[in-house]
């Protein structure tokens, strides 16, 4: 099957880089698969999983604040942070979870601090599914 | 000329300073080190979104962002980056001296700029001026992380946009070589001068240009301000340690000049003792 090369970037360095078979993972406006030969596009990323999948093993790699950019030849996505599924520290996002939960929970106005508290929930919840699979 | 004494406890002195100064040395070398490949690693992430913006801002004319825009010059902002400690030589003195005179040249009030300092040093000379300081922001990692510039930079940039001030200058120390450095001026917001290293593509836009350009420049320019900080780091830790050997050079000469004296006072002292000696044999014959 034909491959496409993938490279997830952030300010921390390069973070993945291989060629697979296909690219999925949701965008702003949905879900989005990335075949070799799409036409060149860019899309900003959710808080989410990019799927990763090359023949009969798929690798995961958890991606928030992103973008992703197809070109004929490659697809980039670029990432304020990203971690490999096999680099994610559970133990951390566990405790990142909880200290989230527990602020939502403290103050529940709409301000500042709730919505970054909102995000660094679901950053969390989605380190901890790609730490461990369930997606 | 001193007593020996106080020869002596200089010398000692002197080797007790230069121990620390080689030690710090060492430290620099280790962190700029770090400083560099830290730089290094974010080239690619910077090169790519510098493309992505560039082909979308380009590309579609109709694209239009205030952060694009230039707008009438009521107030201007000027980030400084300096380091949080002195001992790094001229590092510092060499940006804020640009900047302070940029700001002297152009402004002739106080309400047309705002600084926003980003090191302990430079928030302590503007401060200590009467300047008008926004924001400003210590304590930063020698090895920063995106995470934690984001705050700092997502600040800066909404600045810009809630109209604090309407145009934007960075300014820091440019990381050339180990032992050169150089004051960079850029002119950050508003974005005007993209420009992409190679040639451009058009995309397909999901959902639409304008929504993409509203997430994409603000994490574009807050990435500039992120490569200006390692950028900075590097150079710091580059000066530092230029500095830290000149020191270790210079108390190496001085503790030699100072051990040439040293053996002179006392070859003079024995000499007086022998002579007064052979004076009181010479006396009692």
């Amino acid at each position: 099957m034909k491959t496409i090369k993938v490279s997830v970037v952030t300010p921390d360095g390069p973070v993945y880089e291989s060629d697979v078979e296909m690219v999925s993972t949701k965008a702003r406006t949905g879900e989005l698969g990335i075949l070799p030969g799409h036409i060149p596009m860019v899309a900003p990323l959710q808080i989410g999983a990019v799927r990763l999948k090359n023949g009969s093993n798929t690798e995961f790699v958890a991606v928030s604040g992103g973008f992703l950019e197809v070109r004929p030849e490659q697809v980039t996505i670029l990432a304020q942070s990203a971690e490999q599924s096999s680099e994610i520290d559970l133990e951390r996002a566990l405790r990142a979870k909880e200290r989230a939960e527990q602020r939502l929970h403290e103050r529940k106005q709409e301000n500042v601090d709730f919505r970054r508290a909102e995000l660094a929930l679901q950053r969390a919840i989605n380190r901890i599914s790609v730490a461990e699979r369930k997606i | 000329m001193a007593s020996l004494r106080d020869i002596k406890s200089r010398i000692t002195s002197t080797k007790k300073t230069s121990q620390i100064t080689k030690a710090m040395e060492m430290v620099s070398a280790a962190k700029w080190n770090r400083g560099v490949m830290n730089a290094k690693a974010f080239v690619p992430y910077m090169e790519k979104i510098q493309e992505v913006t560039a082909s979308i801002a380009m590309g579609s004319k109709d694209a239009n962002h205030p952060m694009l825009t230039s707008r009438p010059i009521k107030k201007t902002g000027y980030l400084v980056i300096t380091s949080d400690r002195g001992l790094a030589g001229a590092y510092n003195s060499n940006v804020l001296r640009q900047v302070y005179q940029t700001i002297k040249n152009r402004h002739k009030s106080n309400d047309e700029f705002a600084i926003i300092a980003i090191g302990r040093v430079g928030r302590d000379f503007f401060q200590s001026r009467g300047m008008n300081v926004v924001l400003d922001i210590i304590g930063i990692a020698d090895q920063p992380s995106f995470s934690e510039i984001q705050d700092i930079a997502s600040n800066t940039v909404g600045m810009f946009s809630d109209g604090t001030f309407d145009e934007l200058y960075i300014y820091y120390s440019h990381y050339i070589s180990a032992i050169s450095q150089e004051v960079e001026e850029k002119k950050l917001l508003p974005l005007t001068n993209i420009t992409a290293s190679t040639k451009l593509t058009s995309y397909e836009f999901e959902p639409n240009a304008e929504e993409i350009l509203e997430v994409l420049l603000p994490q574009y320019a807050e990435s500039l301000i992120y490569g200006a900080l390692l950028d900075s780091k590097a150079s710091e830790h580059a000066a530092r340690m230029t500095a830290m050997r000149n020191a270790t050079d210079n108390a190496k000469e001085l503790i030699n000049s100072l051990s040439l004296s040293y053996n002179r006072a006392r070859q003079a002292a024995i000499t007086q003792e022998i002579t007064e000696i052979v004076g009181g044999a010479a006396a009692l014959e």
